[in-house]
């Protein structure tokens, strides 16, 4: 009677090893599958400039309040205008800094005078919301040198981006680290 | 004279040719030029300098390779806590600093749960880019759970750890409503993979309750998600860990085989009952009657029975998973995307939503959206077909298992729903009553 119980455990046991090696092999066999595609530096989120719409989704679908999305200022590329579309509203009768000239639901972008007839904009990226007004404005009638970017010291990585699922142009995709920000017209 | 003709006209040609391409190479830059730059950069008289753009960088790689380095040492940690030490305050501390390591320093991501759905991309999708370190956050601690059970859930886990610090009244869940409860991991994990692997949507990710609470920062139906799991894990123990998480359920499966476990007693049972209760999560198996309560034949035919029903269960579960293949792959963009702009070509609709007006501003032509939804469609009706064939074998598996009667002598840890958080180990008195009597 002992004997046959001990030969029961036994075969148990044999069943479990063998199917722990079998699973062992198997997760081998997956994980060189998924290695053979994989990458030891690590990847982070980006929109393209070039795709971008400024549709406003980055405000509204990032985990973070306010969104990682912020606007690069590319200073090289600014025409330093008086009359910047990114900064005013279309039709603004006075070129000041009234809240409501302004294009910017957030009062986020400062306009310091420079010399005549050149004014500096610089973006608050605490008050940026990412929202993207500007960029629209600037990219239609100015020199595009307001571009949507993710901010890395703010965006957390997600495993999938909640903005890249709502972008209805597919502009967000994974970089390297390494090369984290794709500005269109300009290199770093 | 005709050949002359002919070689001349060649010549011409093959110079249109090079006069048209240098029009167009010297048109591309000035093209994009034109467009970007339409006003000037000025010369500044003032000396004002032009600023540069900041790019703060993002976390430099070796941290992702410190943070597998941590879940490998505190795996092992947890293992050596729960199978050796046998010390539920041990695991308990640890379980507190993967709450903060993983959780809040970490802000949750990536995980282990999650990174399910990045395997399953890249098993799909050749093109998709896996980091080496996600393989590791997915393959790691199904390894540990193969040789030393769920000691990830215990103490390494961050949704684990935030759920069990809050189980203050845990009450009994009734076998039966358990056992149902636990079909949602196997629904949850299909839809996942399968959402997943055609490149629909993160779920697992995008409805995580506690990834909020690790941020301080969500959407409020996610925190309200998140409060809702921990209030009602305050009496329901762990609620997220046995009836939602599908990571949890590979390794329910995986630690079934696992090459040791933790025990209830540090030596021999001595039937006292008195550990009967002291599982909040209900993992606890009781010594079967010695008695048989039914005959042998009678377990036989039932047998019988369900493993013929086998078959049937996954065909008519695959039948119905067909059928579902419409409304799963509407959760695609693209599909979703194209019977928009359908509905809006054919004038059934007359507004327009943001995805369609950037749809058809890029110029795309539509047959070519269309083909791709199509493409799409299909592979949704073989996935749906798989999901509804995987439900049906685990509804039939789950049967079987409830009609095999395994003898047992002693109180067990359920080896599949045993998280070895080790709550189990103060009730026994086997191993004090030695250890006081060697004081003595």
């Amino acid at each position: 009677m002992k004997k046959e119980n001990d030969k029961k455990i036994d075969r148990r046991q044999f069943f479990r090893s063998g199917t722990r090696t079998a699973v062992i092999v198997g997760l081998g066999g997956l994980t060189a599958h998924a290695a053979n595609q994989a990458t030891a530096k690590d990847t982070v989120w980006q929109i393209d400039p070039n795709l971008c719409v400024q549709c406003e989704q980055c405000a509204e679908n990032c985990v973070l309040s306010p969104s990682a999305v912020k606007c690069v200022h590319i200073y090289d590329m600014c025409g330093y205008c008086d009359l910047c579309s990114g900064y005013f509203e279309p039709n603004t009768d006075e070129l000041n800094t009234g809240a409501e000239n302004q294009l910017c639901p957030t009062s986020a972008i400062t306009r310091t005078f420079i010399e005549d007839p050149y004014f500096k904009y610089d973006i608050d990226e605490e008050k940026c919301i990412g929202c993207g007004k500007c960029v629209k404005g600037c990219g239609a009638f100015g020199n595009g040198s307001l571009q949507l970017q993710v901010r890395h010291d703010r965006c957390v990585n997600c495993n999938q981006c909640a903005i890249a699922i709502a972008c209805p142009a597919d502009a967000f995709r994974r970089v390297p680290a390494d090369h984290p920000y794709l500005l269109r017209g300009y290199d770093i | 004279m005709i050949s002359d003709l002919i070689r001349h006209d060649q010549i011409t040609r093959k110079w249109t040719v090079v006069l048209l391409l240098s029009i167009l190479v010297c048109s591309i830059p000035t093209q994009i030029h034109s467009q970007i730059q339409r006003f000037p950069k000025p010369e500044f008289e003032s000396g004002h300098v032009v600023p540069t753009p900041t790019t703060p960088h993002p976390r430099q790689d070796i941290y992702e390779y410190i943070d597998v380095a941590v879940l490998i040492i505190a795996l092992s940690t947890a293992s050596y806590l729960a199978l050796k030490k046998r010390s539920r305050n041990g695991i308990f501390m640890l379980s507190l600093f993967s709450l903060l390591y993983f959780g809040s320093w970490r802000k949750g991501c990536v995980c282990a749960i999650g990174s399910i759905q990045n395997i399953s991309l890249a098993l799909f999708d050749r093109t998709y880019v896996i980091p080496i370190t996600v393989i590791a956050f997915f393959t790691i601690p199904l390894l540990f759970t193969l040789f030393f059970g769920r000691t990830f859930c215990a103490a390494v886990c961050p949704l684990g750890a935030i759920q069990d610090v809050v189980i203050l009244k845990p009450v009994k869940v009734a076998a039966w409503l358990q056992k149902v409860l636990g079909f949602i991991p196997h629904i949850y994990l299909g839809l996942a993979v399968l959402l997943a692997a055609y490149g629909a949507d993160f779920i697992i990710c995008r409805y995580d309750p506690f990834v909020g609470l690790f941020r301080f920062d969500a959407s409020f139906l996610m925190l309200l998600f998140g409060a809702v799991l921990l209030i009602g894990g305050i009496f329901v123990a762990r609620p997220y860990c046995r009836f939602l998480c599908p990571y949890g359920l590979i390794l329910n499966w995986i630690s079934r085989l696992s090459k040791h476990h933790v025990t209830i007693t540090p030596t021999d049972c001595i039937q006292c009952r008195l550990c009967e209760d002291s599982c909040p999560f209900g993992a606890i198996l009781p010594p079967t009657p010695e008695k048989a309560p039914e005959a042998r034949s009678v377990e036989h035919k039932r047998l019988a029975i369900l493993l013929a029903l086998l078959p049937v269960l996954i065909i008519g579960g695959a039948c119905l998973g067909s059928l579902l293949h419409t409304p799963l792959s509407q959760i695609h963009n693209t599909v979703q995307l194209a019977e928009r702009v359908r509905l809006e070509e054919l004038g059934k609709i007359q507004d327009t939503v943001i995805e369609s007006e950037t749809f058809q501003q890029s110029g795309k032509p539509v047959e070519q959206l269309y083909g791709e939804a199509a493409l799409i469609k299909n592979r949704f009706i073989k996935g749906s077909t798989y999901l509804g064939g995987f439900i049906g074998l685990v509804f039939g598996t789950t049967l079987i298992g409830l009609s095999i009667r395994r003898k047992r002598r002693d109180y067990t840890p359920d080896r599949g729903t045993c998280l070895s958080c080790g709550r189990c180990f103060a009730y026994c008195p086997v191993g004090k009553k030695e250890s006081k009597e060697d004081e003595k």
